[in-house]
């Protein structure tokens, strides 16, 4: 193990492993997070002082958690599948990218393409997110505390996109079976995204989202429903002009 | 008595020839334009315009069958722990499952082995039958990231990441959606039925500086074992190999305009990019330049057909080709014996590339159960083998008459072009003279 500072509560935890960044390199706790076999008791993880280090925690594969304290640069937490990791800072560009399972929560802001293209797990973004969050996304759920900028959802093919705030233009741009619930304005929609009826099973699953990423205080009935209107599905050179 | 006019020859316009005809008509009477597979079919300046010069008094010969010509290659050795290494310098280009048949992936992946090299995955993700049957196998990490997932990311043995085509440099995939079975639209997260668009560029990096701190990414997840490889389209050879080596790629991929395509626009496939032979002096220049030449492998694709070819492209400091249209025919795509179904389809065995259509007689590119049972995957692979040591033993028979005892040793020495445009293509002499037009700049 390389060298590391243990805090007060780990030094009491066997569980609990530390990486002081400015100790360890990024390989090192990569490696180490990467090393974990199924059943492991070093379950709580520790990073400090990322400092704004690229690809932090990326491909981890194992069901242990991880306190990052501090902002993160590119790609935190990319293909997570199975690990919480939260990150007591904010997030460059493509946090949790292409994650497969577990779930990251973002404490502060998040840079352009949050959770792009992930498959399955939940993102939590407690404040605002940039452009393009959840641009291709194929099975993730993200919660956006804040607002999102323009072409968020861009070519989403499936999983739940939440924003409590305000979203940018061009919201949904040539989005496929995605579900998007916006609670504030939305600047615009893409091509063939439209607003849509709000059913029982959407609030009950909304809700479900919400609690799932700790809000309280606000309802489902709050938010509008968008997703597509499937007019793009198959090429009709009548429908050119949409693109 | 009347004197009669003599007859004429009606002259067709050379601009409005009979197929340019037909596709104005088609394109009115449809409202699309032509999408189809393979790659440029236009006659290009290609490696047929170049010789070898064989030894005599100048240059010392080996003997043929006797004496050593080593043809192994070593890919990724400028970061990997594990480097790929191959037995030959002749790779299988990526080609989707979904545009493939299951059984066309596992005969590729079956005929590379047998012969010692790799395959490459393709849009669709990585397939059982495929990652099981190929001993070395280059995961694709594209714009669409179809399948994508950790556990194949790692099952790979080197990752490509794709930035371009040859046939479409700068273009995005269309898999119609009659093509789309269960199991593809699984694989892909998207219903059944409906046209799969892949994008055009890849959703969380946008230029050089974000490439390099994606391939860390790459390099973090897989523990720095696999090499990494970037893929681009013939069109800027020069600023996308150096740029690609400024970001870190242990081999550079260049793909020609005459590299196939599953899918795509025909006004695409035939006037965008620049042909195969134009793009590996400029790629070569740049890995020169920067002192990385055989340091980052290059791999050069697009319409390589045989082992003259293999050694052409070698000799112009190449490190391995790849491809893709031949091998399909190896496993047997366009095959005469089915013609009477091609002819049906309003076209012949040689001809045929509406690919995405997914009638394939040959059971190749479709995913029709019937039709894809056509294709066994153990006899198709044994074909593919065949003809990847065919290649070999072709180019080995040049690289000896050269005086070479490895293909590597093969350059642009023993060169001359036939046409000033391949001279100053290749930058090599044209023949019977020392003329290389354009060697002062591209």
């Amino acid at each position: 193990m390389p060298a590391t500072k243990l805090s007060k509560a780990a030094a009491h935890d066997p569980a609990s492993r530390i990486f002081d960044l400015d100790v360890s390199s990024l390989r090192e706790l990569n490696q180490a997070l990467h090393n974990l076999t199924p059943g492991s008791n070093e379950t709580a993880w520790e990073v400090l002082h990322p400092k704004g280090s690229h690809s932090v925690a990326v491909g981890v594969d194992q069901p242990v958690s991880i306190d990052v304290r501090g902002s993160v640069g590119y790609y935190c937490g990319g293909m997570n599948s199975g690990s919480t990791i939260t990150v007591h800072g904010s997030a460059g560009p493509g946090v949790g990218e292409n994650m497969m399972s577990g779930s990251i929560i973002v404490k502060g802001d998040a840079s352009q393409y949050a959770g792009a293209t992930g498959k399955g797990g939940l993102l939590v973004i407690e404040g605002n997110a940039s452009s393009r969050c959840g641009i291709s996304m194929k099975g993730i759920d993200i919660v956006v505390h804040g607002n999102i900028g323009h072409m968020s959802a861009f070519m989403a093919q499936s999983g739940n996109l939440v924003v409590l705030g305000d979203a940018g233009d061009a919201l949904g741009d040539s989005i496929y079976e995605a579900r998007l619930f916006v609670r504030g304005k939305v600047d615009s929609l893409g091509a063939d995204c439209i607003a849509k009826e709000m059913r029982p099973e959407h609030l009950e699953l909304l809700q479900g989202l919400l609690d799932r990423a700790g809000v309280t205080g606000v309802k489902p009935s709050e938010f509008k429903r968008y997703g597509s209107a499937r007019t793009l599905y198959n090429f009709n050179i009548d429908n050119a002009d949409a693109y | 008595m009347t004197y009669k006019n003599p007859p004429t020859t009606p002259r067709k316009s050379a601009t409005f020839d009979d197929y340019t005809l037909s596709e104005i008509r088609r394109a009115a009477a449809t409202g699309i334009y032509d999408i189809r597979g393979g790659g440029a079919k236009r006659k290009l300046p290609h490696f047929d315009d170049l010789l070898f010069l064989g030894a005599s008094i100048s240059r010392y010969p080996l003997e043929g069958y006797r004496e050593r010509c080593d043809t192994s290659v070593v890919l990724g050795s400028r970061h990997a722990k594990k480097p790929i290494e191959l037995k030959i310098p002749i790779t299988i280009a990526g080609m989707s499952f979904g545009s493939l048949s299951g059984p066309a992936k596992e005969a590729l992946g079956r005929g590379a082995t047998l012969a010692g090299t790799s395959t490459t995955t393709g849009d669709g993700g990585m397939t059982e039958e495929e990652r099981g049957h190929s001993k070395q196998l280059v995961y694709q990490y594209l714009p669409s990231r179809y399948g994508m997932n950790l556990r194949d990311l790692r099952r790979a043995d080197a990752i490509e990441v794709v930035v371009g085509q040859g046939a479409k440099p700068g273009g995005g995939g269309m898999l119609l959606g009659q093509k789309i079975s269960d199991r593809v639209a699984e694989m892909r997260t998207l219903p059944k039925g409906i046209d799969q668009r892949s994008a055009s560029r890849h959703p969380d990096w946008t230029g050089p500086d974000d490439l390099e701190i994606k391939i860390l990414e790459l390099r973090e997840i897989t523990d720095w074992e696999k090499p990494i490889y970037v893929k681009v389209g013939g069109a800027r050879p020069y600023y996308d190999t150096a740029l690609a080596v400024k970001a870190g790629a242990d081999v550079v991929v260049v793909d020609g305009m005459q590299g196939g395509t599953a899918a795509t626009q025909e006004v695409f496939i035939e006037n965008v990019g620049q042909p195969t032979l134009a793009c590996i002096r400029p790629a070569v220049q740049a890995l020169q330049d920067l002192g990385m030449h055989r340091k980052v492998q290059l791999i050069v694709s697009g319409g390589i057909r045989n082992g003259a070819d293999v050694a052409k492209a070698l000799a112009l400091g190449v490190d391995a080709v790849s491809i893709g249209t031949a091998a399909l025919v190896a496993l047997g795509d366009n095959d005469p014996r089915w013609e009477a179904e091609y002819n049906e389809l309003g076209t012949t065995a040689g001809a045929y590339d509406d690919w995405h259509e997914g009638r394939d007689p040959a059971g190749i590119t479709t995913q029709d159960p019937e039709l894809m049972k056509r294709v066994d995957p153990v006899a198709a692979g044994r074909r593919l083998a065949n003809y990847l040591k065919v290649m070999t033993l072709e180019a080995q028979t040049i690289a000896r008459a050269c005086g070479k005892n490895s293909l590597h040793n093969l350059e642009p020495e023993d060169l001359v072009a036939l046409t000033i445009e391949a001279a100053a293509m290749a930058g090599v002499p044209l023949a019977g003279t020392n003329w290389i037009p354009g060697k002062n700049g591209f």
